[in-house]
């Protein structure tokens, strides 16, 4: 139950919104359900609509409309590469390509010790910086811009050690 | 000339509260509070001519004032979804300059008579939003937030709102069913935002730059600001340029600079050297424009670009060199629109499908000008049929481009992939 293990973070989601619109927190409130598994689980799905009086399939609905929650399993940490025109441009369809060659994975693989999936995603607003591409893990998301094959073997690398994302500049 | 809404790029720590307060920071929110009514901080918002800074180009003031006095409460929504391809100016505002937007989230609200403001963010701006979240208590503890503001009645609370990822929560109808916690898509309009918005209240929805704006208006003036840009277009703009360019990167520039200062100038010159095929003027959403002379020289300003048959929208130009066949770039366009189309209405839900395979077909060469042909058609069957601009969006490059560079959809074009 979201409420018994994060009852400030929900306590403090909830305060964003009206009281009569407590529907308004099922976005923030998917964030904390996905933390820690890396997706919703189907007893997450139906304790936030318990929540907020809708229906589990209201909240399915929302999981399955927006693309960074995810409803299956993956890496612990999903590595989210644009590919969108402005990147591309800059090699964005050569990084990934490479990328996914180096790690012995096709594009939407994880790596065998189970800590990143490899994803095609659209444009993340770092169109100057490319190649680049977020992390998506337990901490949230952090951006990697003007990346290198090389750079992000070595993120890749320490990610499968600490178990944490480190900072790769 | 210094910058006035990348501030960051003269004093490198203004993103610290003194630093901003020493730099005048906030003294346009409590002039505007204490000194000036709400109908007269959007008269000067009208007279300045400010236009809304995320594509539309609607007058900001004109748009306030379309808000109705009695229906209560009112909300003011800063549209930080920043998710068209090529645009990354409002991330570089809320990350190094927060407390101008924030300070013009602010004023905005006093303006319609709103005491609670939502930014919603596109949720891969996870630390922008956590950053802002902290100037947001920075403000509060210094009395810029909160009840009885500069001892007046007037209150005010921002909070921060995360998206999860979705193109379509850019526009503002599809943005306010998101914050409702519903998917979002695209309401029928009428009625506006204006009149019923955010829980069905009276909201204005502003996009990062356009606020950013204001704290700069209230200060100086209509008359002063009016003196930046073109008659058309007022102020100064964020150009965000990328693809084939030495130098991307965001740039403020007045209105009415030119294409060719902007890439040669500014970017630093075309990728390789090369010379400019295609530029496009407005991200992902744009027709593709010819880079001939005339193009290159053409003032950036709403009337001027609309010359060249595009738009100047969110000012995201992309440039495109020799290197590529155009073939190859609607391909990666499409592709977009048809993972972005919400699924609401039947010409884009259908229509993005319909394109996604007829450029999959030329792709692979199969009945290349009979499957050009169809693409076209289809692409000008969804035009003015689509519930919202996403579906509009997403044929422009397509119809200009095969009808700007018929060459590039020859059977017997040379390769058709990103050189």
């Amino acid at each position: 139950m979201l409420s018994e293990k994060y009852p400030e973070e929900v306590k403090k989601i909830f305060a964003k919104y009206p009281p009569e619109q407590k529907r308004s927190a099922v976005m923030p409130l998917l964030y904390l359900a996905q933390r820690d598994e890396g997706f919703v689980t189907k007893a997450a799905l139906a304790d936030i609509a318990q929540m907020l009086d809708i229906t589990s399939t209201d909240v399915a609905g929302i999981v399955g409309f927006y693309t960074l929650y995810h409803d299956e399993k993956a890496g612990k940490y999903r590595m989210q590469v644009c590919t969108d025109l402005p990147c591309a441009l800059r090699g964005a369809d050569q990084f990934l390509e490479q990328l996914c060659g180096n790690l012995g994975i096709k594009v939407g693989g994880t790596t065998p010790d189970g800590m990143v999936t490899v994803e095609a995603v659209m444009c993340l607003a770092g169109c100057d910086k490319a190649p680049m591409f977020q992390v998506q893990g337990p901490d949230g998301i952090a951006y990697h811009e003007n990346m290198t094959v090389d750079k992000t073997m070595e993120l890749i690398a320490a990610l499968g050690k600490s178990g944490k994302p480190k900072e790769v500049k | 000339m210094a910058h006035l809404l990348l501030r960051h790029r003269d004093l490198p720590d203004i993103g610290m509260m003194d630093v901003y307060i020493k730099n005048g920071g906030f003294s346009a929110f409590k002039k505007a509070v204490t000194k000036m009514k709400p109908l007269e901080v959007t008269e000067e918002v009208k007279a300045s001519g400010l236009r809304g800074r995320g594509g539309a180009g609607f007058p900001t003031g004109v748009k306030w004032g379309f808000i109705p006095n009695d229906i209560w409460p009112h909300y003011v929504v800063a549209n930080a979804d920043e998710s068209e391809p090529g645009t990354f100016k409002d991330r570089e505002i809320m990350e190094s300059n927060p407390f101008q937007f924030l300070e013009g989230v602010a004023i905005a609200a006093y303006a319609t008579g709103a005491n609670a403001a939502y930014i919603y963010l596109r949720g891969e701006f996870w630390p922008v939003a956590a950053s802002l979240d902290d100037k947001i208590a920075d403000m509060e503890k210094a009395g810029f937030l909160g009840d009885t503001l500069f001892d007046t009645d007037f209150s005010l609370r921002i909070f921060t709102h995360l998206g999860a990822g979705a193109y379509i929560c850019g526009e503002e109808t599809a943005l306010l069913e998101s914050i409702e916690g519903k998917r979002g898509q695209p309401r029928i309009r009428p009625p506006f935002p204006a009149v019923y918005g955010l829980y069905g209240k009276p909201t204005v929805v502003n996009n990062v730059e356009t606020l950013t704006n204001l704290p700069l208006i209230v200060e100086n003036g209509a008359d002063w600001y009016k003196s930046l840009g073109t008659p058309d277009s007022a102020g100064v703009k964020i150009f965000s340029l990328s693809g084939h360019v030495n130098q991307p990167g965001n740039y403020e520039l007045p209105f009415g600079s030119t294409y060719r200062q902007l890439i040669y100038k500014f970017g630093g010159g075309v990728t390789d050297g090369r010379p400019v095929k295609a530029i496009m003027s407005a991200g992902a959403s744009s027709a593709m424009i010819v880079a001939d002379d005339k193009a290159l020289d053409t003032p950036m300003d709403y009337a001027s670009v609309r010359t060249l048959g595009a738009d100047l929208g969110s000012a995201s130009v992309i440039v495109i060199n020799d290197s590529v066949n155009l073939e190859w770039v609607i391909n990666k366009t499409i592709h977009f629109f048809k993972h972005e189309s919400c699924g609401k209405c039947t010409p884009c839900r259908e229509g993005c499908y319909w394109m996604m395979h007829l450029i999959e077909r030329i792709e692979r060469g199969e009945d290349a000008q009979s499957s050009t042909e169809l693409l076209l058609s289809v692409a000008r069957q969804m035009q003015n049929k689509c519930l919202c601009p996403l579906g509009e969006f997403s044929t422009m490059a397509v119809t200009t481009a095969i009808e700007r560079f018929p060459a590039d959809f020859k059977p017997s074009r040379a390769g058709g992939k990103h050189g």
